[in-house]
């Protein structure tokens, strides 16, 4: 069981109010994805589930049972920070072992749980090295390691591949998505990559300025942003905002596009514009055109062969895929 | 900004650095070179060349005993660092990672303390003393050197503690680790390097420590500094007797200084050489 409520939690360091007011409740098996800008305070809402930083007020409930005043010892909880934060002086196989030695397991059964946690994470030739003697991939193995040997209440992961190379970054997200289905157990992820939140949550959390500023599934995300926030901060590349007149027709304050949904043509559309960049990818093409009257718009196209650099091109949104938000940027 | 190391600045360096160390070591060479002259020889003036005799070694044995203030100076300095170390891990604990508005202050305060000149304290610490039945008493000079190097041992250990990451402190205890045991198995061990240099460094100060321990001891509790100290007043100049005896004095204290240079210099130079 692991199922986490946060009820009116508010943070505030020297003044400054990190997290005003924050209540969520993360049901028992879900993957959480925290997601928000740099500086947004989603570290900081995970060490408060931690038990590493205190709240200020309200009230933290793990299964239901308050654990507010609950050191992190005895939250039941395993974390991995994005630093690692293995201990230097012990192995690999003593860094594994430590959360089960703190809980005072006898010495046999221990051995057999770090032996099937480093077979599951392909550690086991490595039981043996200090962290020192490890590439950063192995490291973090290590990390989840000492995370899932226990069975704790829930996982909580900050930004845990930040340190890992582009291809890396990519397996580790499938080994630990797949951990998650194997496992069942609750995991709390934050990260500031919206792809890995995307492609690993059961639910996202956007967080700005310390609000929640909508949770739900990737889909609900992307398909309904809750206001022109999260509009612009899920989906890659960017959502392209209109304003003005233009918006005006489609009785908006403003209006959104995603890239994926225009209709391109080079003699008649809604906009004009002129190709300046077109970021070739193989599988799509980005094509960012300068519009009269919009700036700069990008486009997602597969038709990478007749657009080029320089030529002037008409764009046509998908009228069903127009996103209209209001004065206050809230989805109207 | 790499500067281009010619030989010929190399070897100038070599010869200031040698320099320099040579006149920082002569007063303790001198005292050394001295010990093995003779009185007459030693009152004679400037020379660096001894006879060699070992007279003033076999007078300082045959009018007192070496090995009681050795001990005693073995005691106080080894239990008063051992004290001392007990205070300041968890002080220096608190203050490295769970600071708070005035931890800075706290820290400036203890250096402060190290300002003021001993003999200020001197009249109310010897009343403290005498009433409370702990002049001349080990325990009572092992309790005023933990006091008196306590800030620096606290100051030291900071410095070391703030150099371990507080995450790894954090994973402990989301590991499950109580605050004993965070500090067993996590935090002793990684800080044992500044630990040792902090250990050492606090041996020969408390080793060296001449005021209080002079002044609070008559004959029982007396250390090494209280036993050169009776050769060099009552009796005039015996400067070879003197040297002999400080040479003793120091000698077990220059050992372990010689044999533990890498901690202590890791240690003086706070971790910077790696
Ligand atoms: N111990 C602290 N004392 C004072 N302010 C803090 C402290 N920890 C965090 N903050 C502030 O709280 C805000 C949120 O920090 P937090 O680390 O939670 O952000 P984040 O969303 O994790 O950012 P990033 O993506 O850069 O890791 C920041 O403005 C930060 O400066
Ligand atoms: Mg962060």
């Amino acid at each position: 069981m692991g199922s986490i409520q946060l009820q009116n939690v508010n943070k505030t360091f020297g003044g400054h109010a990190v997290i005003p007011d924050i209540s969520l409740r993360i049901e028992d098996g879900e993957f959480i994805v925290f997601v928000g800008p740099s500086g947004c305070g989603k570290s900081t809402l995970l060490r408060l589930i931690a038990g590493l930083e205190d709240t200020s007020s309200g009230i933290i409930k793990l299964d239901d049972k308050d654990v507010t005043d609950t050191p992190p010892a005895k939250r039941q909880l395993s974390m991995v920070f994005q630093s690692y934060a293995l201990y230097p002086h012990m192995t690999v196989r003593q860094n594994i072992a430590f959360p089960l030695k703190m809980a005072g397991m006898d010495k046999g059964l221990m051995d057999k749980k770090v032996a099937d946690a480093a077979r599951v994470l392909n550690l086991t030739d490595y039981l043996d090295r200090r962290p020192r003697m490890l590439s950063g991939g192995q490291r973090q193995r290590v990390a989840i390691g000492r995370a899932i040997v226990r069975e704790p209440k829930a996982f909580l992961f900050d930004e845990p591949l930040s340190n890992l190379d582009a291809s890396l970054r990519v397996a580790m997200r499938l080994e630990i998505t797949e951990l998650h289905q194997q496992l069942k157990t609750t995991m709390v992820y934050v990260t500031h990559d919206q792809v890995e939140a995307m492609t690993m949550a059961d639910k996202i959390v956007v967080l700005n300025a310390g609000r929640i500023e909508q949770f739900g599934s990737p889909l609900e995300l992307y398909r309904a942003p809750a206001n022109r926030f999260v509009a612009g901060f899920i989906g890659s590349p960017r959502m392209n905002f209109v304003d003005g007149a233009d918006a005006g027709k489609y009785s908006a304050h403003s209006i959104g596009v995603r890239p994926e949904h225009f209709a391109l043509s080079r003699t008649a559309g809604t906009w004009k514009g002129t190709i300046g960049v077109a970021e070739q990818l193989g599988s799509e093409t980005f094509l960012h055109v300068h519009t009269e009257g919009h700036g700069m718009m990008t486009i997602r196209t597969h038709d990478e062969d007749d657009y080029h650099h320089g030529d002037t091109v008409y764009l046509t949104p998908d009228a069903n895929r127009i996103y209209r938000f209001d004065k206050a940027g809230l989805a109207a | 900004m790499a500067r281009a190391v010619t030989p010929a600045r190399k070897a100038g360096m070599t010869i200031l650095a040698w320099l320099v160390a040579l006149l920082i070591f002569f007063p303790i060479l001198y005292t050394i070179i001295t010990s093995f002259k003779t009185e007459g020889e030693a009152a004679a003036g400037f020379s660096l060349i001894p006879s060699g005799t070992i007279e003033s070694y076999i007078e300082v044995f045959s009018q007192r005993d070496y090995f009681k203030p050795f001990f005693n100076s073995v005691i106080i300095s080894v239990g008063s660092t051992i004290l001392a170390l007990l205070v300041a891990v968890p002080a220096a604990w608190a203050m490295a990672f769970s600071p708070t508005k005035r931890t800075r202050d706290v820290l400036m305060w203890m250096l402060s303390t190290k300002m003021m000149p001993a003999a200020g304290v001197l009249v109310p610490m010897y009343l403290i003393f005498l009433n409370t039945g702990m002049l001349d008493k080990l325990h009572g000079l092992v309790l005023i050197l933990t006091l008196v190097n306590l800030p620096i041992v606290v100051w030291m250990l900071y410095t070391y503690f703030k150099e371990i990451p507080v995450d790894i402190l954090e994973a402990a205890r989301m590991d499950g680790a109580t605050l004993p045991k965070e500090l067993i198995y996590v935090l002793l061990p990684m800080a044992v390097p500044g630990i040792a240099s902090t250990l050492l460094l606090n041996i020969i100060l408390a080793w060296n420590e001449a005021f209080w321990t002079i002044r609070l001891t008559a004959v029982e509790a007396a250390p090494l500094t209280a036993f050169i100290a009776s050769f060099s007043s009552p009796q005039g100049q015996f400067l070879a007797k003197l040297s002999a005896a400080s040479t003793l004095a120091i000698a077990p204290i220059l050992l372990l200084g010689w044999f533990s240079q890498k901690q202590l210099v890791r240690g003086l130079t706070f971790g910077a050489v790696k």
